[in-house]
């Protein structure tokens, strides 16, 4: 107890004191207030029963210092050519030298630190803090106390990016915290597809604390590409949540690659009717990593259509925990939901906890969902050693196939290629 | 004409058993180069059996017999070993594996096997030329090869996927299992136009059917009719007519007599 409140303490002094904008200003001052209030989870609670951060609580943190030179070749690994416009944080700082943005009409891309005003007032401050709520969660209040900028993307009334937008964030120095906040504005009609990227340059412990607000009006349409390849080291703590309006189209594609502790609360809201989304997500673990995502689908009108798949690959003593809740509320009838929590466990030690749970209150709904946690299918080992693979790599590929299946849905060739490695290398034992 | 051939396969008195349910029960079948075989027999006789056992299909126990395949012994073998030294099977309901581009999954095969043979591997770019020869012989679309393994292929093209493996792999002995189940007229007639251009003195092919339509196409030389476990007759390829015309019956009557 007393170790988790000095936590709370230890990241709070870490505040930039830079001034901010008013509005942004009293966010912060009644998140800050909150946040002294609040506790952190521990396992006692429902929420956090298999996620234990007590090893995060324990870390020793330091103010971030200058961030050593990063140059665009010391990134190069990390930038996708396909992006038109490129965010960079490092350290929690915006990179305006690495970062780059291109002219296109109703699309604008920016730090907050660098926004218009007017696009303040319009844009960021009716939105900010407003999407993803505190909502007794300590981990944003942190965050939200600490917002001094954050990545902003906003597609005007029927304007579409014609490419991807690249937000990333990258951390350097060893026992840091930092608390990465990016705000998605699609208005009507609008267009986007945006990488939300997560990397590390050093090979070190800290902590990233994110938030990510996604707000898609009327008929729009938002791609939101979530990576997260921490340190085997790293703790990494976020929510993203999207608020759907009329006839509005999310797809989202979550992947989990690093952090020794990982947890994302993925949250989306059907806010109007005939709204849909896809939700898919991948976990790749292995050593001694947790990842875990609990998802909240909330379908608070009718006929909104929501499809989920979510799928672990867990190696070593890994242990991965999905919670999946979809929530049909009074009045949402014809809601088509569909769930599936598919794990591959590769070790006897590998270790996973899924928890699909449907809480309907509308009558004439569709709504299905399933998990299952298994090994290998001895089927398809067979078949693949039937055409001469050894069995080590006739495992491998179906394992790599496994993650392969949700990597082939990220809507950008580039970074799909580069996981598809990943997923290759680390499902590649030996032979 | 007759030489002293060495057999490609020689299986007796192969007893083998599921879960502890024995399927087969004494089978000795040899297979020369050259030859073509068709097994025949109603549902649940172990037509299907026999070939995954032969192929090394992990659920089945081998019970008592033995079977050597191009001499060596081949249940010492692992399936994987089974299939480099050239022994194919066809499967009845082949599997789909989303993720992995059928392309990357034929070339990874061709390669192991080569490798194993001491042969060229082909990297994408030549793999790429080599098969798409193969494909036109199976009159397959191209597109076909960024599809994933199998995955949304209608029975008819899984069929030909498998047709298609087994031109890249050129293995000396093949056992087609219910190959022409699910195909239209036109499909049975370009997977066997693939079937027959594949055949050579040097190979052998083994089709384990339930229908005698796919031999009007591919003629065999010998045609087995398998029983409760047991090979209860064999004959020319007009014994296969006979059974369209007779049915099992009986056979099966006058086997157990």
């Amino acid at each position: 107890m007393t170790t988790a409140t000095a936590f709370i303490e230890q990241l709070l002094a870490g505040r930039d004191a830079k001034p901010a904008p008013d509005a942004l200003r009293a966010l912060r001052g009644e998140a800050l207030e909150q946040a002294n209030r609040l506790t952190v989870p521990t396992t006692r609670e429902e929420d956090w029963r298999f996620t234990d951060l007590t090893p995060l609580y324990r870390l020793a943190f330091k103010p971030a210092g200058p961030s050593p030179a990063v140059s665009l070749e010391s990134i190069a690994a990390y930038v996708t050519p396909e992006a038109a416009h490129r965010v960079v944080f490092v350290d929690g700082r915006y990179a305006p030298a690495l970062s780059r943005s291109s002219d296109e009409a109703g699309v604008t891309v920016t730090a907050l630190s660098a926004a218009a005003a007017e696009s303040l007032a319009a844009v960021v401050e009716p939105r900010l803090g407003r999407i993803a709520a505190i909502d007794g969660d300590a981990f944003r209040a942190i965050n939200t106390a600490h917002l001094g900028d954050a990545a902003v993307v906003h597609v005007r009334r029927n304007a579409a990016a014609s490419a991807p937008v690249h937000l990333l964030f990258v951390t350097t120095q060893a026992q840091i915290a930092t608390h990465p906040r990016v705000l998605i504005v699609a208005e009507t009609g609008g267009e986007v597809t945006v990488l939300e990227d997560h990397v590390a340059l050093a090979d070190a412990a800290y902590c990233v604390n994110a938030v990510t607000e996604i707000d898609v009006a009327a008929n729009a349409r938002v791609r939101h590409i979530r990576v997260q390849r921490e340190t085997q080291t790293a703790f990494h703590i976020a929510t993203s949540k999207a608020r759907l309006a009329k006839d509005a189209r999310y797809d989202s594609v979550a992947v989990n690659l690093g952090a020794r502790i990982s947890r994302l609360n993925l949250h989306v809201q059907h806010d109007g009717e005939g709204a849909q989304a896809t939700v898919d997500g991948l976990a790749l673990i292995a050593g001694r990593q947790l990842a875990d995502t609990h998802s909240f689908i909330d379908h608070a009108q009718p006929h909104c259509r929501t499809r989920q798949l979510h799928k672990t690959v867990v190696g070593g003593g890994a242990h991965a925990v999905f919670s999946g809740r979809i929530l049909v509320r009074p009045g949402a009838q014809l809601t088509d939901s569909q769930q599936q929590s598919r794990n591959l466990l590769l070790t006897g030690k590998a270790h996973v906890d899924t928890k699909p749970q449907l809480e309907i209150f509308a009558d004439d709904v569709k709504c299905a969902h399933g998990a299952t946690v298994g090994q290998i299918d001895p089927e398809e080992l067979f078949y693949l050693r039937s055409r001469g693979l050894g069995e080590a790599a006739a495992r491998n590929l179906l394992t790599y196939a496994f993650a392969a299946e949700i990597v082939g849905r990220i809507p950008i060739p580039s970074v799909a290629a580069q996981l598809r490695g990943h997923a290759l290398a680390q499902t590649a034992g030996k032979d | 004409m007759t030489t002293t051939k060495t057999p490609l396969l020689e299986v007796r008195d192969l007893a083998a058993r599921i879960g502890g349910v024995e399927i087969l029960k004494g089978i000795s079948l040899t297979v020369n180069p050259g030859e073509v075989h068709a097994i025949m027999g109603p549902n649940g006789s172990g037509k299907s059996t026999f070939s995954k056992v032969l192929a090394g299909h992990p659920a089945y126990e081998v019970v008592s017999g033995e079977a050597l395949f191009l001499g060596q012994d081949l249940f010492a073998m692992a399936p994987e070993e089974r299939a480099r030294a050239g022994l194919f099977l066809s499967f009845q309901y082949p599997v789909e594996i989303p993720g992995v581009a059928n392309a990357q999954f034929l070339r990874l095969a061709y390669n192991t096997v080569q490798g194993a043979r001491g042969k060229e591997e082909l990297d994408p770019l030549e793999f790429d030329d080599f098969v798409r020869e193969k494909l036109a012989l199976l009159d397959i679309d191209p597109g076909f090869l960024d599809r994933s393994v199998n995955e949304g292929f209608s029975g008819g093209e899984k069929k030909r996927n498998e047709i298609l493996q087994m031109a890249l792999l050129e293995p000396w002995l093949a056992f087609l299992d219910e190959t022409d189940s699910g195909l239209d007229i036109d499909a049975l007639r370009i997977v066997a136009n693939g079937i027959n251009s594949l055949r050579t003195p040097e190979n052998a092919m083994v089709l384990v059917t339930h229908y005698q339509r796919l031999l009007n196409l591919v003629v065999p030389d010998y045609v087995h009719v398998m029983d409760r476990g047991r090979l209860v007759r064999t004959g020319g390829k007009d014994l296969a007519l006979e059974l369209e015309e007779r049915g099992y019956d009986w056979l099966g009557a006058g086997a157990t007599a």
